[in-house]
């Protein structure tokens, strides 16, 4: 590292490995529930470990994200960290509130809308939270001599995922409109905003692992950002089909969502094109491995599998079947978890001076958590076609049908314990490189 | 080839397009939205079992409108399939109804709780959907 307060980022990224494990642990709970073994349900009914799985999920992406901020902004401004302190006091605050929500969905305190589930008084909170985030990068951004393209887009899509989490605060007591404006949250975030973050730490990362052109690289990240919000903001119209809003949402819907993959396979094309254009062989040889994989996979998790059920006439019989289930797993995943595993992975090494990163172990991570993220998006692939036909096609009950498809959730558990290693792997390895230098030292690190 | 400056400018321009329509479009869903979901049938009654069907994360575990989790049925028709009287009895006992079977968290709502959630899926029952759920049938 080059600025002292990028170390800060470290305890962001631990914080991430925490609710990470977490998250698996409710995700574990979930799929035994779904083969007939729930002898948690009295402790941890499913709605709990639901809303705890998809949360710990956000929570630990926008922690990762905040963390990639504190060791991106300094480094790519040339100036310390605006304030360490915030900085200190934002992690611990959000730390608590997450806490606190969790513990909450346990006791039956929450506001029950899918991915939007912590109640009111915490959403507050998440708000002031995330607002001290936005003023420390954004004054350290501001006072900054340079600003590159990289850092903006940066900044522009964490500011825009702080605004956007506003719509879902707008009160409505129809079903209908409150559906609505919780995409807006949810969707924009995904497959908008989140993708500018997704393409800044991308270019970042591309930009110090292959030593290509900074110039090149930032006129190809426009041109991505660019078709995303072309095809994505108006492909929220994809959940507008049968949710009691107008009709001419499924044509909208349709056309520009099916146009969504565009964007997501223009990522997969860059980071692969730019990595072999690139003269360096860097020797943090895994960073680079994580950051195409995350464009690869998220372009068949989110692109592809997104496809497969987004247009109207196939989405009639797959929404709200485990289908989603099926692309939701592989496109956070790919999208996501592995763009902050990916900066993890780059960054960790430089923070704490302990070169881990090509171990074998590091290498057995990447493979497991891929491999076992296929194969469970496999096996729920499997079960929601099997559902889809037994129960939209033939009208079969849906208790008679989940009984039908159990078999499959053993094929969700298996592959979800290959996953699992590979994240074990891959927190040991976190854990052995121990704690951020103190001093500055170059050469501990991968240069 | 295309410069930095123009890929700028392509993606400022195709943002700010797409947002504009998305924010008309919005305009014309939220008047429209009302007559398509029968807002004048949402009685005090309907409110309040949407803030009991919120506050306990019925969505947790069921999807209503097809959205939530895929733990337990559908909701949406669930008024017009199965009735009062058995969605009543489901949420003072869901054990006694299928027993040995996947659980229900069993909430202890009281009696006028109860009406409060019927009337709500029954006003979910009778929105127009643009056809969804669809009806059972292979050809």
């Amino acid at each position: 590292m080059k600025y002292k307060t990028q170390k800060i980022a470290y305890y962001f990224f631990a914080t991430c490995m925490l609710l990470l494990v977490l998250q698996i642990f409710f995700g574990f709970v979930m799929g035994f529930a779904h083969m007939g073994m729930d002898g948690l349900h009295s402790i941890i009914p499913f709605n709990a470990a639901r809303a705890s799985h998809n949360n710990l999920l956000v929570v630990w992406l926008l922690t990762g994200f905040m963390g990639a901020a504190h060791y991106i902004v300094p480094e790519e401004c040339e100036r310390e960290l605006e304030s360490p302190m915030l900085a200190y006091i934002q992690l611990g605050s959000l730390i608590l509130v997450g806490v606190t929500a969790v513990i909450g969905f346990h006791l039956n305190w929450w506001e029950g809308r899918k991915f939007l589930e912590i109640p009111r008084a915490l959403d507050y909170l998440v708000v002031i939270n995330v607002l001290m985030f936005i003023y420390n990068i954004g004054m350290t951004i501001w006072k900054a001599k340079k600003k590159t393209t990289t850092v903006l887009v940066l900044f522009f899509g964490l500011l825009m995922a702080a605004l956007l989490y506003l719509p879902g605060l707008i009160p409505t007591d129809n079903q209908t409109m409150d559906s609505y404006w919780r995409w807006w949250v949810v969707h924009l975030w995904v497959e908008g905003v989140w993708e500018l973050i997704m393409g800044a730490i991308l270019s970042y990362l591309l930009i110090k692992l292959t030593g290509v052109d900074r110039e090149i690289v930032e006129k190809w990240l426009y041109i991505i950002v660019g078709i995303t919000f072309l095809s994505g903001i108006l492909g929220t119209g994809h959940h507008y089909y049968y949710i009691g809003t107008p009709r001419y949402w499924l044509m909208i819907g349709g056309i520009f969502s099916a146009l969504e993959p565009l964007a997501f396979l223009g990522i997969a094309i860059y980071a692969v094109t730019i990595a072999k254009k690139g003269q360096r062989n860097h020797p943090n040889q895994m960073a680079l491995t994580w950051t195409i994989g995350c464009a690869i996979i998220s372009f068949v998790g989110a692109g592809f599998l997104g496809f497969a059920h987004t247009l109207p006439q196939v989405n009639m019989y797959t929404h709200g079947t485990l289908v989603t289930a099926m692309h939701g797993h592989m496109a956070f995943w790919g999208a996501y978890a592995m763009l902050v595993l990916s900066i993890i992975t780059y960054a960790l090494p430089n923070l704490t001076g302990r070169k881990l990163a090509n171990d074998n172990l590091s290498v057995y991570a990447f493979w497991a958590t891929t491999v076992g993220m296929i194969a469970m998006t496999i096996a729920f692939g499997i079960a929601g076609v099997a559902q889809v036909y037994l129960q939209r096609k033939m009208g079969l009950d849906f208790l008679a049908v989940q009984e039908e498809i159990q078999v499959h959730f053993m094929g969700v558990i298996f592959a979800a314990v290959v996953f699992t290693s590979g994240v074990v792997a891959y927190v040991y390895q976190f854990i052995r490189c121990g704690l951020p230098m103190e001093t500055l030292s170059k050469d501990k690190e991968y240069v | 080839m295309l410069s930095k400056s123009a890929a700028r400018n392509f993606f400022l321009l195709g943002t700010f397009l797409c947002f504009g329509v998305f924010v008309m479009l919005t305009v014309d869903t939220i008047s429209k939205v009302p007559a398509q979901t029968n807002a004048q049938n949402i009685t005090d009654a309907v409110k309040r079992g949407k803030m009991l069907f919120d506050s306990n994360n019925c969505m947790g575990c069921h999807t209503i409108l097809g959205e939530g989790a895929y733990y337990a049925p559908d909701l949406t028709k669930s008024y017009t399939q199965k009735g009062k009287t058995f969605i009543k009895a489901m949420l003072t006992d869901p054990e006694a109804i299928y027993p040995g079977r996947r659980k229900m968290v069993k909430y202890n709502f009281s009696e006028e709780e109860k009406e409060d959630l019927v009337a709500f899926l029954k006003w979910i029952s009778e929105m127009d959907l643009n056809g969804f759920p669809p009806k059972p049938g292979i050809n």
